[in-house]
């Protein structure tokens, strides 16, 4: 029964065609997204009729979504805010689909996140005062570097003892939330100051080149993701990756080091984790507090997911998620809806990215022959793996 | 089709017209087949021919798009498997459907419970009617055997048995004899001979002509799910029913000529090596290959060639020994360097090892050589180079494709292996290890891969070949070692080895040792 039930079609099969080919990547996030929108459109609904003496009003999603899209988009301030949103989701993007290409789940893009601002922040308060040629690439050096090391360390156990990433990165968002606090209440506070915040990064901060508040992150993000994907597609490192992820058997046949690859991809992820740290840190904040920290590491699984963790795809999917972030305050404002509404999208659409290879059944985009896209088969495995191994 | 006989027998079962579409390909295509009772019925055909889907529509597994299905001249309507079985229909699959750890008894009840009174089994019963069948058809069985203690040939009768025991009147083996040695074929064949002379029904699917030509009554060969012929074993011979099966004439027997030996290229000594679960499975194997030679490996699977070769490739660490290669000690050497030593190495699973099947065919047929020029500089990948070379390769190894940009995934069994044989032949080679080259192919890729063999052999290149097959073994080697729980057992001339000797060799590990040097690597075989 070894031969499929296909007798293997000889004569050529044509190569599908520029719009079936867009359609087939497309397809699938695009209904996710219009899914997402409508259970979102019918939380509202239902949250009116909870409010006592609220009046009733089938038309209050439409409200509320306009409210989203104009604070999303609705003049050159939202859009530049889209984008500042947007340029850690990039980052963070770009790190857990550089692992589900290597075929790991980096889950602690939110602790690389944590550390790498961490890094940026003791580098740009040693910088401060130096001119800021020297000191923001410093400093962005040492963001990479720090989120880095908090990627090398779960790579480096599964490499040893076959430790599950998944695993070890949660348990280290964990430590890096206490770390942070540890030592923005320790040795990096402002001396005397009433509440734990570290001194200011000075010349290392970001310049901004775009509106109000639009940093060099966002440049920085665009020019990133270019680069991962050229790692992937146009370098032997990156072919190198891609082989380990889709079959580590075959990849160590042709003579690769597949233990060594996952070090290497899970300290990269890190690095670029990192970053989505920096980029807030340097860009927006500029100093830290012990609350630091947002869902950017977690929020970037579902970038990646949507994505497919194509590193150009990862752009748009995290201006999606980003500009709903920006035009969330509007929405508060305009219809009463509570913010918390953009979480219950992202993570409505990330349960329905997960049912995709159903919805890919019945869109009948792409052959299942094909294999499956890595993040997918990353996200299939994971309910036994992550147990098992 | 020719009814030689002119009996007016109802056909056990016929198959009227069927045909079976999937998207962009015809499996069946209006096929008839009929069987008598008491008739051994062949069907054959390359891989991808249709059989397998014909069985599946017999097994209620596919709904034909048309055509239909009678047993006894009734038409019927088979619903699924256990519809099917209801019916008398039963398959044999090429993987046993087995449960290891349970006994006999237990695997053939699977399912199928004689109840003592609703709640518990009633094995006595059980038990004694397994004896029963087994002796009717010419063997003892031990019910209370576990089935991972079995031989795989003792594995297929429980099979069989289960069939029986569920009052199957036609019974369908898929592929029965790719994993017996000869000597279990023939108890097999003993096996069904006996089936069909008290009225059972069987069909047999394979691809091996000489097995056909000796079991069955009756050959229907089909081709690109069309049946195009039908013949008596007295009528038709290998050549000619290999060209109906192909549709060409091919060449069945490799005129391998004479091989000029040189100076030595590949020497193992002592060498031993665990599995995967820490057994040692390589046992001490001393082996030479000269240049320009082929060194078969005979063997039952699963006693220790797979890590043998992976031991030499680079793949698995020995715990033993010495590998050299052209005077250098390899030893423990890493895949990357034993392939720059200009070592190339064909896996027996393609899938696992061979090809990346997500990737395209282009990225595929550079896997080993990805980081080299001119397919690299420095760490940039050079896109045009990979793909010049992809379409002279699939140019020169007839690879059938639409482009080289497709996944290697979509390309059939025959096409991968040409890729894989393309990727590691298409240089200058001192050594070139094959593992099964050729299993699962249709006859078609295996004289064009055997031809490349001989080829690279001719230009002096020393060749290590491991085959379960015997018969590719034979055919190919210039000397044939027998591997036998992780030893060779013997180094017989491969142009005088008589088939039967090495098979017993095979199966036995020789008369001096038999019994004694059991281990892990083998099952024991309960013998009647």
């Amino acid at each position: 029964m070894s031969a499929s039930l296909v007798p293997a079609p000889t004569p050529a099969r044509r190569p599908p065609g520029l719009a079936s080919r867009v359609w087939s990547v497309s397809a699938v996030p695009l209904v996710v997204i219009v899914l997402s929108v409508l259970v979102g459109a019918a939380i509202i609904v239902f949250s009116e009729l909870l409010v006592p003496g609220h009046p009733f009003d089938l038309g209050l999603p439409l409200v509320a979504y306009s409210a989203l899209l104009s604070g999303a988009l609705g003049n050159p301030d939202a859009i530049v805010s889209t984008l500042v949103y947007s340029t850690p989701l990039v980052f963070g993007g770009l790190a857990v689909g550089f692992g589900f290409k290597a075929g790991l789940f980096n889950i602690g893009a939110q602790g690389q996140f944590l550390v790498g601002a961490l890094g940026a922040v003791m580098a740009g308060v040693a910088l401060a005062e130096v001119p800021a040629p020297i000191a923001i690439p410093l400093a962005t050096l040492a963001g990479f570097i720090a989120g880095g090391i908090w990627g090398f360390i779960p790579g480096f156990l599964k490499a040893v003892s076959g430790a599950h990433e998944v695993v070890s990165t949660i348990m280290l968002n964990y430590v890096a939330v206490q770390l942070l606090a540890a030592l923005v209440s320790g040795p990096l506070k402002v001396p005397r100051s009433p509440s734990p915040v570290t001194f200011d990064v000075g010349n290392a901060a970001f310049p901004i080149i775009l509106g109000r508040n639009g940093h060099l992150g966002i440049a920085l993000a665009l020019i990133a993701a270019i680069f991962v994907w050229w790692l992937l597609y146009r370098t032997t490192w990156g072919f190198e990756v891609r082989a380990v992820g889709a079959n580590p058997d075959a990849a160590r046949y042709a003579g690769m080091r597949p233990k060594l690859i996952t070090i290497a991809t899970m300290t990269f992820s890190g690095g670029l984790a990192g970053l989505a740290g920096t980029s807030v840190l340097l860009g927006v904040t500029h100093t830290m507090t012990s609350s630091f920290g947002t869902t950017v590491g977690f929020d970037s699984i579902a970038v990646a997911l949507l994505a497919r963790s194509n590193p150009l795809v990862i752009v748009p999917a995290a201006l999606l998620f980003g500009g709903m972030r920006a035009g969330a305050g509007l929405m508060q404002i305009k219809a009463q809806i509570p913010v918390e509404l953009v979480d219950v999208l992202q993570a409505t659409i990330l349960l329905f990215l997960v049912a995709s290879p159903v919805l890919r059944r019945v869109l009948r985009t792409g052959s299942r022959r094909d294999g499956p896209a890595d993040s997918d088969a990353v996200v299939a495995s994971l309910g036994g793996e992550a147990v098992a191994s | 089709m020719t009814d030689q006989t002119g009996t007016s027998l109802a056909p056990a079962l016929e198959m009227r017209g069927i045909t079976k579409r999937y998207p962009g390909v015809v499996a069946n295509d209006r096929i008839s087949l009929e069987v008598r009772p008491g008739e051994i019925h062949a069907l054959l055909g390359e891989n991808g021919a249709g059989k397998t889907t014909l069985m599946n529509v017999l097994y209620g597994l596919a709904r034909p798009d048309e055509g239909e299905i009678l047993l006894d001249g009734q038409p019927v309507r088979i619903a699924g498997p256990s519809d099917a079985i209801a019916r008398g229909i039963n398959m044999v699959h090429q993987h046993f459907m087995l449960v290891p750890v349970l006994s006999v008894a237990d695997n053939i009840l699977l399912g199928e419970e004689t109840m003592a009174n609703r709640v518990f089994l009633d094995r006595k019963e059980a038990h004694h009617r397994i004896v029963e069948l087994g002796r009717r058809f010419g063997f003892e069985i031990d019910p209370e055997a576990k089935v991972g203690s079995l031989s795989v040939g003792w594995q297929q009768r429980v099979e069989i048995l289960k069939a029986l025991y569920r009052n199957a009147r036609i019974l369908v083996l898929d592929e029965p004899t790719a994993v017996l040695t000869p000597q279990e074929t023939e108890e097999i064949f003993a096996v069904l001979r006996r089936l069909a002379a008290e009225g059972h029904s069987i069909v047999f699917i394979s691809h091996k002509l000489y097995e056909v030509l000796e079991i069955a009554d009756r050959i229907t060969v089909i081709r690109r799910g069309r049946v195009v012929g039908q013949r008596l074993p007295a009528e038709t011979n290998e050549d000619d029913l290999a060209e109906l099966m192909v549709g060409r004439e091919v060449q069945l027997t490799v005129d391998r000529g004479t091989s000029h030996p040189g100076q030595p290229v590949l020497r193992v000594s002592g060498l031993k090596a665990k599995d995967d679960r820490g057994h040692l499975a390589v046992r001490g194997v001393d082996l030479e290959v000269r240049a320009g030679e082929i060194v078969g490996i005979a063997g039952v699977a699963g006693n220790g060639q797979d890590e043998f070769v992976e031991a030499i490739i680079g793949l698995r660490r020995p715990t033993a020994g010495t590998v050299t290669l052209a005077g250098t000690d390899v030893t423990g050497r890493s895949p990357r360097d034993i392939n720059e030593a200009a070592v190339a190495y064909v896996p027996a699973d393609r899938h696992r090892f061979g090809l990346i099947t997500s990737f395209s065919l282009a990225d595929n047929l550079v896997l080993t050589s990805y980081y080299r020029r001119p397919y690299a500089r420095g760490v940039l990948r050079d896109g045009d180079a990979i793909q010049r070379d992809a379409s002279s390769a699939i140019e020169r190894f007839d690879i059938r494709t639409p482009s080289a940009t497709v996944t290697a995934g979509t390309l059939s069994g025959g096409n991968q292996q040409k890729t894989i044989v393309a990727r590691e032949f298409d240089r200058e080679l001192k050594l070139l290890v094959l593992d099964q080259p050729t299993r699962g192919l249709d006859v078609g890729s295996i004289e064009f891969i055997h031809r490349q063999v001989i080829a690279k052999r001719d230009a002096g290149t020393a060749v290590l070949l491991v085959s379960a097959e015997l018969d590719e073994v034979l055919e190919m080697s210039d000397r044939i070692g027998v591997m036998y729980a992780g030893q060779i057992v013997a180094i017989v001339d491969g142009r005088t080895a008589d088939k039967n000797e090495v098979g017993l060799l095979m199966a036995t590990g020789g008369t001096e040792r038999g019994g004694t040097e059991r281990g892990s690597a083998t099952p024991v075989e309960v013998r009647p």
